[in-house]
């Protein structure tokens, strides 16, 4: 019964939100288009055969970036900042009197946007095999599904340490600048614009302890056939979740009560 | 044109947007952290590519940081100036208040160009600042009278372009009313001017030269730092600068005629 409403209460809202953001599709498009800084970075690796002294194949090396291309597509988090505009206009208010944590709104807004964005991204990874048709490669399915999944995995990372930043504008009004604060080693770490392979050693040692570099290497690894630690890298993944949900529970439940309702 | 009354108007515009964004004193500091982080993570990313290769298209990693700091410092004045403005021009189209601006009796885009400034970014235009007067010293590149202004020229020049190609963009608003992403492309587009033009293969070179000068902004200043560049070089880039201004303005004095405000 109950899981029953939860799943009516989620369903509804996914599909309004789906509507919602079909109707923004040439932002989404643009969105995609963003994301294309990884195939810049493989043109500067293959072009200065840079990945010669990593021990990678060029072909291994552009499936890497293109999978980076495609784990970046569908882990792109924006909750911190429709957040702070919501409390910023009050419009978080009517949100808090629904009987459903307003993050659950966010969340379904964006699964709706990968969906629509899902085609630009086949579009743009069409064009990458026309430049590069050495690297077509199919993955199993085993493969695929467990990259889909780790994926996700990693979105849930990214939302949640999003959202712990998000529920600060109960304190601080603008909570986005520490999230442009985070962003920068989830961007320099997190095997976005180079594989951690590659990084020195004095990095490789303590990395793997961060949740960085199962933001995208991991998932991208695992999708590209790379040599990744499968079992090592979901569990980190899902110990990160577990470590960050009770945090964001306990902060938004402390912010609640601090909230003061702007603007309204 | 009276130049002693837009001087008038600007420091009236620097008093209140100063006022303003001081109100936000912890958000500064996040922002000077964030900046570090940036250009720490940047000349980490640089070291990765230089760790196994002493050339990068013809690059030393010393007068590769060249480009670095000159890529800081245009970033600097990109958060200072245009990115705070220019998103105010998208904000001003969809709410129908460029009405008021268009009713005052001053140049419409030296007002939106100009009006608020985000004091944060001086800190990035310092670091730049820092680090290009640490590679004068590390390239032991002797300074005389010639050569700075050369320098200042070039550099300015790259203003010149970077502010036409937001302006341009954003001026785009008035047709497609929400153009924040397409901010968000060029932004990522031109990420690429940390590294040099000659790193990447021919035809992204030919793409970064010709389509979007991303080439112009910090490879050229970069290459007359480190008096490689030829004169046909900087005349081509001072060029382009009176060209892509010149284009800018028109283009905005054309899209004003198409302007036809909302809700009111």
């Amino acid at each position: 019964m109950i899981s029953n409403l939860i799943n009516r209460k989620i369903l509804t809202l996914l599909k309004v939100q789906y509507s919602n953001m079909l109707e923004y599709r040439v932002e989404i498009a643009l969105w995609a288009i963003s994301g294309v800084i990884p195939f810049f970075m493989l043109n500067i690796w293959t072009t200065n055969n840079l990945n010669e002294s990593i021990n990678i194949s060029d072909i291994l090396l552009s499936r890497y970036f293109l999978c980076a291309f495609f784990v970046r597509q569908f882990s792109v988090v924006w909750v911190v900042f429709s957040f702070e505009e919501d409390s910023l206009m009050g419009k978080v208010s009517p949100y808090l009197i629904q009987p459903l944590n307003p993050f659950f709104r966010y969340l379904a807004q964006h699964l709706a946007e990968q969906i629509t964005r899902f085609p630009f991204a086949l579009i743009i990874a069409f064009f990458f095999f026309i430049f590069n048709p050495e690297s077509i490669w199919i993955p199993n399915l085993g493969i695929l599904l467990l990259s889909i999944l780790s994926t996700f995995l990693s979105f849930l990372i990214q939302f949640l340490m999003q959202s712990i930043i998000a529920c600060l504008c109960f304190w601080t009004e603008k909570a986005s600048s520490i999230e442009r604060l985070l962003f920068i080693p989830t961007l320099f770490l997190s095997g976005l614009l180079a594989p951690v392979v590659s990084f020195p050693s004095y990095v490789k040692s303590w990395i793997y302890l961060t949740p960085f570099p199962y933001l995208i290497d991991f998932p991208a690894n695992l999708l590209s056939g790379n040599e990744t630690n499968i079992i090592g890298g979901l569990c980190m993944q899902i110990l990160w979740i577990f470590l960050l949900f009770p945090l964001f529970k306990k902060i938004w439940s402390e912010g609640t009560k601090k909230y003061t309702a702007m603007g309204s | 044109m009276n130049l002693r009354k837009y001087l008038k108007v600007y420091k009236k515009f620097l008093h209140t947007s100063l006022a303003s964004e001081l109100e936000y004193k912890t958000n500064i500091l996040v922002d000077l952290i964030t900046a570090i982080l940036s250009l720490v993570g940047s000349i980490f990313l640089l070291s990765i590519f230089f760790q196994n290769n002493g050339y990068i298209g013809g690059w030393k990693f010393e007068q590769a940081l060249i480009i670095q700091a000159i890529y800081t410092i245009l970033n600097g004045i990109t958060n200072t100036w245009f990115n705070p403005n220019l998103t105010e021009i998208v904000k001003h189209i969809r709410e129908g208040t460029l009405d008021f601006v268009l009713l005052k009796p001053i140049d419409s885009q030296f007002f939106i160009s100009l009006k608020k400034i985000n004091p944060s970014g001086f800190l990035e235009i310092m670091l730049g600042f820092l680090l290009l007067f640490f590679c004068i010293r590390i390239n032991q590149i002797s300074l005389n009278l010639i050569f700075l202004t050369l320098s200042l020229f070039t550099i300015c020049c790259s203003i010149c372009i970077l502010y036409s190609l937001w302006f341009f963009i954003s001026t785009t608003t008035i047709w497609f009313v929400k153009t924040w992403n397409a901010i968000e492309v060029l932004r990522s587009f031109l990420y690429i001017g940390r590294f040099p033009l000659n790193s990447f293969s021919f035809s992204l070179r030919i793409f970064f030269s010709v389509f979007i000068p991303i080439a112009f902004i910090t490879t050229i200043p970069s290459e007359v730092f480190l008096g490689l560049s030829e004169l046909w070089k900087i005349l081509l880039e001072a060029i382009v600068a009176i060209v892509f201004l010149f284009t800018s303005r028109k283009f905005w004095l054309f899209a004003l005629k198409f302007y036809t405000s909302a809700s009111s």
